[in-house]
């Protein structure tokens, strides 16, 4: 049995079995819809989702924006797994794929989810920028200089396009509703290694020193196996857990 | 009636509108900003390569300056372009390159000694200067004279729109997300707000305010074959055109990016070729130095896309099952290289065609990619014929393009215009004109009229279907109205979209429900694109000659004499299935760099009556200045600096040019 590839040449027929629901209408019962097309050569899930809209269901919602694996828009969860239906080849799925909205955010509709909200809460609460030592830098000044190679470690960790996948994939997110996630702390990480952030290892612990922070994750690392810029969140999570303890043991 | 008063309405919640947010609310405004998806997920994030500004950091940016910049952009225009408004931009880049380092953008950044770079297909080694060591780097883009792209790795877009919209949240902007203005209200002479739409209760209010900015970026969407975001329906420019009073600027002016991954159109970066990558036919031949044997694969983008396809038709195009084709060989930069510098690109190639571009060439093809035109506006970002209506980046036009844009001058202008525009904003705001007496008749009526439209779409039993006609759109403006264009074309193209238009007024859905509805969201967007596509191709068909990227085989002149104005588009009556076009001409005799040849592309072009007057003026002017310095030979041929906000004058220091 060969499911998991296509022959060239050979047309397979997909289904697609679509979670639904719209939590705004009182009549929505959560259900799982199927939908069978024909797969054409190349054909990602956007290309898939938008033909089943276009020609079989109208009302079917999700978000795409850049369609390109850059906007963490189309987070969801494929045969089980979180990940970025863009770039999500339908070569490379067996003929039946499952798809879900991704979990621990609110729902929208079907595959929609409210990640927009979330990511807001969560930059808020862990303050997501550079506090900036004196807010009124000259900018006709030349540039302050950084290490081109500490330059790089820092954009190593600004990759994150805040999808929610690592959400998604994470223990502690579906136990605890203010768990900051991977995607928090690797933020945390990123601002931590930045200079330019006055913020010390105590205004650090003060965020993500506690259960809803770095002490909440349980090491299941769903989120590193899921990450689709494959972010080092592994490292980066350890990393931060060993400087928060011993900040906290002081 | 439901209403939300604001000092300041942002409409669009990428890199030009979070700026002018943040730059209002800096001002101590009320601020709010509408956004269809969360802001972080704008289409600015996909800008790949960089943003250009001059701080002459690199060996091979060395002696660059605002000068240079502002030549570089002007001919990248064709002469299109508002010279004032490019001086004002190419002075404030360098600003905003600081400003967003501040803000935490991990620029890659010059380390000193040597590095060998591949120039021209060749290994070359360049020597760093220490003084530079650390300070943001530079990278060569097309149509410029010096390295002047300051970028981070290829994700330049993504880490700008982060910092940014990271420093809103900092300054307690809000962004109303899954929010759509539907139209804007005002009273044939100010603007008061728009009608918005809950994309996800399908709720209306009305947004009032003192002063409403669209910042809805470009309209790709109108295309078949685009690297733009699927939100880039230009929306903002049809908001502002229905309005009936509000102008659209040179919406023919299209631009189409050389290096589209084919077929999907995804773009990889100009970044590519840039850092050495070249072009290849079917039989693996370089074939840009034929064609342009001086600058090759780094003309302009509008040159480098015309010769790509001037070389497919000649038969040299590589086959595939989906057309044809030519390839981007980066193979020769390493992978080290690729991994490091054009790690997206990598990603792409992976994800999309299954290649790894360290060993295989890439399938590419010219595919839309900007919209140079906009929302006419003056040197402040406010709309010339509709008070309270500003516009900022790619949905505007005040007009830093012209008839072509250079690669890394969009993403440069986004953050510019926020940090002018945004003081603008403020401005106005502080001023008797931003006063605003609030007629709820006005707002009461806007609100019935788009229920009404909404109701007649839900429930009026047309017969169409919106996904078609959108999809006939598509096809046609880029079957039609693209790369190389013709009279008989574009009389086609005209005549088929105001065939669409009609038809698309008896749209009918097969999904009646209001709130997240898809299909209801494509039906009055619909509409909207083929008014913004009659828009382009009707002034395509106006425009009897080729600038920039404007290109008729059956005029292939650049005619200053005859056309050297910025189209004017209005949409006079709702009934109208044609927009009026206006024209208003572009004054030679004023400006810094008069009219001559872009250096790449055709020599052949009419002379404007004023231009070698002009030009004797300026060679005098430069004579008469020849004392001072770069600056006062400037201020001599085309004052600007009092056009500037006072918070963004002053000069840029560079390693050459220290301040005391």
């Amino acid at each position: 049995m060969n499911q998991t590839t296509t022959e060239p040449g050979s047309t397979r027929t997909l289904r697609f079995h679509v979670l639904r629901h719209d939590p705004r209408d009182a009549a929505s019962v959560p259900r799982t819809e199927t939908f069978e097309l024909e797969e054409a050569a190349g054909m990602t899930l956007f290309i898939a989702l938008g033909e089943i809209r276009e020609r079989l269901d109208p009302s079917l919602a999700f978000d795409f924006v850049c369609r390109a694996g850059i906007c963490g828009s189309c987070g969801m969860v494929i045969n089980g797994r979180p990940g970025l239906a863009c770039r999500t080849l339908t070569r490379d799925l067996p003929t039946d794929i499952t798809l879900a909205p991704l979990p621990a955010f609110e729902l929208i509709a079907d595959l929609s989810v409210d990640t927009g909200k979330w990511m807001r809460g969560m930059s808020e609460r862990l303050e997501t920028w550079i506090h900036e030592v004196s807010p009124d830098v000259d900018l006709g000044r030349i540039e302050a200089p950084m290490d081109p190679d500490l330059a790089d470690r820092i954009y190593e960790l600004d990759r994150c396009i805040e999808c929610g996948c690592c959400v998604a994939a994470c223990g502690t997110a579906r136990m605890r509703k203010d768990f900051v996630g991977a995607v928090g702390l690797n933020k945390i990480a990123r601002f931590a290694l930045d200079p330019r952030d006055p913020r010390k290892d105590e205004d650090y612990y003060e965020l993500v020193g506690n259960d809803e922070g770095v002490f909440g994750c349980m090491t299941l690392l769903g989120c590193h196996d899921v990450c689709p810029k494959n972010l080092p969140l592994q490292t980066q999570i350890a990393f931060l857990r060993r400087r928060m303890a011993r900040t906290g043991v002081g | 009636m439901k209403v939300v008063y604001t000092d300041v309405l942002v409409i669009g919640g990428g890199l030009a509108g979070l700026r002018v947010a943040i730059g209002a609310r800096r001002r101590g405004h009320d601020v709010t900003v509408l956004s269809l998806v969360p802001p972080k997920r704008s289409h600015s994030a996909a800008a790949q390569g960089g943003m250009q500004a001059s701080l002459g950091n690199v060996a091979k940016g060395q002696g660059d300056n605002e000068d240079v910049h502002f030549e570089d952009t002007v001919k990248g225009s064709d002469w299109g372009a508002d010279q004032r408004v490019v001086r004002m931009f190419v002075d404030t880049a360098p600003k905003a390159v600081r400003e967003l380092a501040a803000w935490g953008v991990p620029w890659s950044r010059v380390r000193e000694g040597d590095r060998t770079v591949i120039i021209n297909g060749q290994p070359v080694t360049l020597t760093e200067r220490a003084e530079a060591h650390g300070l943001v780097a530079q990278r060569d883009f097309g149509g410029t004279k010096k390295w002047r792209t300051c970028y981070v790795s290829d994700g330049t877009g993504h880490a700008m729109l982060f910092a940014v919209g990271d420093q809103a949240i900092a300054h307690g902007v809000p962004v109303h997300e899954r929010k759509e203005a539907l139209a804007l209200i005002h009273d044939g002479s100010r603007c008061y707000g728009a009608v918005v739409r809950d994309l996800v209760t399908g709720e209306l209010v009305a947004y009032a305010a003192r002063a409403t900015c669209i910042a809805t970026g470009g309209a790709g969407r109108v295309y078949r074959v685009t690297t733009n975001a699927v939100i880039c329906e230009g929306i903002g420019s049809a908001l502002a055109l229905e309005t009936g009073v509000a102008t659209l600027g040179n919406m023919e002016a299209v631009q189409f990016h050389p290096t589209g991954i084919f077929p999907a159109g995804i773009l990889v970066t100009e970044g590519c070729r840039g850092d050495g990558g070249l072009l290849r036919d079917a039989n693996g031949h370089r074939f840009m130095p034929d064609y342009e044997p001086e600058k090759k694969e780094l003309a302009s983008r509008d040159v480098v896309s015309r010769r790509m396809e001037e070389h497919i038709r000649k038969g040299h195009g590589a086959k595939s099952r989906f057309g044809e084709h030519l390839w981007l060989d980066i193979t020769l930069l390493g992978r080290k290289h690729i991994e490091h510098n054009l790690r997206e690109v990598k990603e792409i190639c992976q994800s999309f065609l299954g290649i790894d571009p360290a060993e295989q060439w890439i399938a590419v093809r010219p595919a839309q990619h900007y919209t140079m035109g906009g929302v006419r506006t003056d040197h402040t970002g406010q709309s010339t014929t509709l008070r309270g209506l500003f516009a900022a980046g790619e949905a505007a036009c005040w007009d830093m393009h012209g008839f072509n844009r250079l690669g890394g001058n969009s993403v440069a202008e986004t953050v510019v215009a926020g940090m002018l525009v945004g003081e603008f904003i403020a401005d106005f705001c502080e001023s008797p004109a931003g006063d605003l007496d609030i007629p709820t008749v006005l707002l009461r009526e806007a609100l019935r009229v788009e229920r009404d439209r909404l109701d007649s779409l839900l429930q009026g039993g047309g017969t169409e279907s919106a996904d078609a006609l959108k999809a006939s759109m598509q096809q046609l403006m880029t079957d039609r109205v693209g790369i190389f264009r013709t009279g008989a074309d574009l009389e086609a193209a005209v005549s088929g979209l105001q065939e669409l238009l009609l038809r698309s007024r008896n749209i009918g859905l097969r999904h009646r429900k209001d709130g997240p509805n898809p299909e209801l969201v494509t039906a009055y967007r619909t509409q909207k694109m083929l008014k913004v596509a009659l828009c382009i191709a009707s002034g395509a068909l106006a425009r009897t000659e080729s600038r920039g990227a404007h290109f008729r085989e059956d005029y292939p002149r650049r005619d200053d004499a005859g056309w050297l104005r910025r189209t004017l588009a209005t949409w006079r009556d709702p009934a109208d299935t044609l927009p009026t076009l206006a024209y208003e001409p572009l004054d030679v005799m004023t400006m810094e760099l008069p009219p001559g040849w872009r250096g790449y592309g055709a020599r052949d072009y009419v002379d404007h009556p004023d231009t070698a007057r002009r030009a004797a003026e300026v060679q005098a002017l430069r004579e008469r200045a020849a004392q001072g310095d770069r600056h006062s030979v400037q201020a001599a041929l085309m004052p600007y600096e009092h056009l500037l906000p006072a918070a963004f004058r002053g000069r840029n220091e560079r390693i050459d040019e220290r301040q005391a």
